[in-house]
């Protein structure tokens, strides 16, 4: 297919509208404040290497602040009625819907993802989290956890760099509405979005410590996660990250979420609709660049259509545009790092070393910064490291099957479960697989689809607790009121 | 030998035989057709709306507006018809900004067969078509020999296209067979005396057809009849040319071609009235086919008030101000 009749003049976003300052310090007690050993790191924009800001590294001194200054807070704000609390959030989401091209734009530069998505996916999510959350903060007696939960205390949250502020309103939003503190690490290439919520936690008034924010990289987080004065760790990333944090924190009474990694199934019968499909099977691996813990990275595609499918899928993988986050017209963005890069490049090379058949289509890629063709392997065998570890980028193995027991079989065969998809027009055999599949989440005839009243979380290696929906509240409450009395 | 053909050319037939087996019998084409695969309705909807999303400014939105114009057959369909009005439709058609003779002139002009001889010898060489409903448009309700007398008496009036309706009854009533023989043979009412034809533009009135899978099925069975063009609507009816419809549509003449190695056109109709709208379009028709099908040979927009918006952003861009619905012509 040619596209050379009406091409699309850059439509660039505006940078204009985001002021992002030269240096930013770790929000504590409701001040920015430098780390105590002065330390500091730089965040890149990942589609430029252009320096964003620099942040400070907390150190494990500012840990402990951060702590003490959430536990002061916790009494007052888990005294609050249900529905003062309620307010804030509520404050907190319209202030997000009123910023949120600023923070989309934001998001775009640090994490490199097109602004078509930070736009149209995240900043909506992250509203619509604070909104939703909001409204059970007056209602937890009604939420099947006990007649009085409790709040659990201080948790300790921290968060990765493919969804930067989604997962923080993931993690902030349930643990407020519940009556807990919380002191947040985003992750280190991806820092700023967390420091803009900072100020919209200002804005919205909320009361000092309730909400702190500490940047750094792997050893702030490991200083948060083994902290005494926290009672609960939320984590999502990778599996390696979340076994560590299992083992600091077994044997200590904190209670634990983990949202780990995934190699989602995509899984496509002879009877699905078909361009739908493709359609599903893009969204399922490049939305994101592909950093979506839930990606449908393994396509298996019955074998009956098999080519049918592969040449639809060829053609539309043409059409995707990669390029400048800021253009309103890309689909793909940059890959978040250059280490992230190195990591997907690796695999890749497995994967045609060890005898799959690799496809991109063809574009032109920007000189600068870190980027990546979305790309397709075939004839992939359930033995080969694509298949079985996560790649965590642009990258789709295809396998095949023949009959709907082989296609739980395989899609099973993982020591993940995050997420399955399921194409068909049967609706009895939707049921069936859905039964079958050892995944947290299973869409039927879509994917990536999300939802703040939906739960979401894994099986097996891809972590345990849910977050979202009523299931999320689980998470920052105690039915036994003594776990709070501490 | 060309892999593909256009559907308006000699060679087609041949192409459309080697598909003669799935047309052979009633219960046959049913197979075939329920055969498809099917349309996820949320899908579909969010594929189409995701298109609409896709920012085309500056250069870019020149370009597509010029297209659009180039596309549009310009439609009047109203009892209140007179020769005068057609008359002044044709003469804006020709050169829809009297004030810039750069804007290209329409594809079309569309009218009710009484009308054709009118607008034929009001457009004369200017290039621009005429194209006439025919076959008891817009319901349909008529016996196929009045339906095959409307469309031969419009194309003897001159008229270089004609757009049928078909029997939405008998398509839901599953006799697909009967729809079938009646393009065929309104196809074969469009031939002239010199051997030449009146392309055959086959409405389905989707809005009536209903479901994401109906339209998927009446697309095939139109151009397996000999179809030039699929169109959507009629304009008389709730419902017109939707986003998802057109998607789906252009989805099929994909298909076809790639299956039966013949090409056929798309016309959305009705509904379209702004620029934004026929931006829309014309990315879903170039991010789901491509150049080969960005001409009038294979798009259209079945449209009236439309071109007087695309001449107000054309005229907002060239000169950095919007001029008002005072600077275009109403006709």
């Amino acid at each position: 297919m040619k596209n050379t009749v009406f091409e699309y003049a850059p439509a660039p976003e505006s940078r204009a509208i985001v002021d992002i300052a030269p240096s930013y310090g770790l929000f504590i007690d409701g001040e920015f404040a430098d780390a105590s050993d002065g330390k500091v790191f730089k965040t890149v924009s990942p589609s430029s290497e252009e320096v964003l800001s620099e942040v400070a590294q907390a150190s494990t001194e500012d840990v402990d602040r951060a702590v003490r200054a959430a536990r002061r807070a916790f009494e007052a704000w888990s005294a609050l009625p249900g529905s003062e609390r309620a307010k804030y959030l509520f404050r907190i989401a319209r202030i997000i819907q009123e910023r949120s091209r600023e923070l989309a734009v934001l998001e775009s530069l640090d994490n490199g993802k097109p602004i078509r998505e930070s736009r149209d996916a995240d900043l909506p999510l992250v509203a619509a989290h604070f909104f939703y959350y909001a409204g059970w903060a007056d209602k937890l007696p009604y939420a099947g956890f006990g007649s009085n939960p409790r709040p659990l205390g201080v948790a300790g949250q921290v968060i990765p760099w493919n969804f930067p502020l989604l997962m923080l309103a993931w993690k902030i939003a349930p643990a407020l509405a519940a009556g807990n503190t919380v002191v947040l690490k985003p992750a280190e290439t991806t820092p700023l979005s967390a420091l803009f919520f900072a100020d919209i936690c200002r804005q919205a008034g909320l009361p000092k410590g309730v909400v702190n924010i500490i940047t750094g990289d792997g050893s702030t987080g490991a200083a948060l996660v083994g902290h005494e004065g926290i009672d609960k760790v939320a984590f999502t990333g990778s599996t390696e990250v979340g076994k560590a944090i299992a083992r600091t924190v077994a044997g200590t009474d904190k209670k634990v979420t983990l949202e780990l990694g995934g190699k989602a199934a995509n899984i496509v019968f002879d009877d699905a609709p078909i361009d739908q499909a493709v359609e599903g099977i893009v969204n399922g691996i490049f939305f994101n660049q592909g950093h979506v813990c839930c990606a449908g990275s393994r396509l298996l595609v019955q074998e009956s259509v098999a080519d049918e499918v592969l040449e639809s899928l060829k053609r539309r993988m043409s059409t995707l545009r990669v390029g400048d986050p800021l253009d309103k017209n890309t689909d793909i963005g940059a890959i978040n790092s250059a280490e992230q890069l190195a990591r997907i490049r690796e695999l890749a090379d497995a994967g045609e070393a060890e005898g799959a058949e690799r496809w991109a289509p063809s574009c032109e890629l920007p000189d600068s910064g870190f980027w990546f063709r979305p790309t397709v392997f075939t004839g992939v065998t359930q033995a080969h490291r694509i298949a079985r570890e996560e790649v965590f980028g642009p990258v789709l193995s295809v396998l095949t099957f023949r009959t709907p027991a082989e296609a739980v079989e395989k899609a099973n065969n993982t020591p993940y479960g995050l997420s399955a998809g399921i194409w068909t027009e049967k609706g009895s055999r939707i049921l069936w697989m859905a039964d079958q599949l050892r995944a947290g989440i299973v869409w039927a005839n879509t994917f990536n689809k999300f939802d703040p009243a939906s739960p979401f979380g894994g099986y097996k290696e891809s972590g345990y607790g849910r977050e979202g929906g009523r299931h999320g509240l689980e998470a920052y409450l105690a039915s036994n009121p003594k776990a709070s009395e501490k | 030998m060309p892999t593909t053909v256009p559907a308006f050319g000699n060679e087609a037939a041949d192409r459309l035989a080697s598909m003669a087996d799935v047309t052979a019998s009633d219960a046959a084409l049913r197979r075939f057709l329920h055969g498809l695969p099917g349309v996820d309705a949320v899908g579909l909807q969010a594929r189409a709306a995701t298109l609409g999303t896709r920012s085309i400014k500056t250069t870019a939105k020149a370009n597509a507006i010029d297209l659009a114009i180039s596309m549009i057959d310009l439609t009047t369909l109203e009892g209140a018809d007179t020769p005068g009005k057609v008359r002044a439709l044709c003469a804006k058609g020709v050169n829809p900004d009297p004030t810039d003779r750069s804007v290209p002139k329409v594809a079309a002009i569309c009218v009710y067969p009484d009308m054709v001889a009118t607008a034929k010898e009001a457009l004369g060489d200017s290039g621009v078509n005429v194209a006439s409903v025919a076959t008891a448009f817009p319901a349909g309700r008529a016996a196929l020999p009045v339906k095959l007398a409307d469309t031969r008496d419009a194309v003897e009036a001159g008229a270089d296209e004609i757009d049928m309706v078909i029997d939405r009854g008998a398509f839901l009533c599953g006799r697909y067979l009967e729809v079938f023989e009646e393009i065929k043979a309104v196809k074969e009412a469009c031939r002239r005396a010199d051997g030449t034809a009146a392309h055959l533009k086959v409405i389905f009135e989707t809005g009536e057809l209903q479901t994401y899978d109906n339209v998927r099925r009446a697309s095939w069975l139109a151009m397996l009849a000999g179809g030039d063009f699929i169109k959507t609507s009629t304009g008389k009816v709730a419902v017109n040319a939707t986003p998802p419809v057109t998607l789906l549509m252009l989805e099929a003449v994909r298909d076809f071609r790639d299956a039966v190695g013949v090409q056929v056109g798309v016309k959305p109709a009705g509904g379209i009235r702004t620029t934004k709208d026929a931006i829309k379009y014309l990315v879903m028709v170039n991010e789901t086919l491509g150049d080969e099908w960005l001409t009038a040979d294979w798009f259209r927009f079945g449209a009236s008030s439309l071109l007087n918006d695309l001449l107000m952003q054309r005229h907002k861009l060239s000169t950095g101000r919007y001029s008002g619905p005072d600077y275009v012509t109403v006709d």
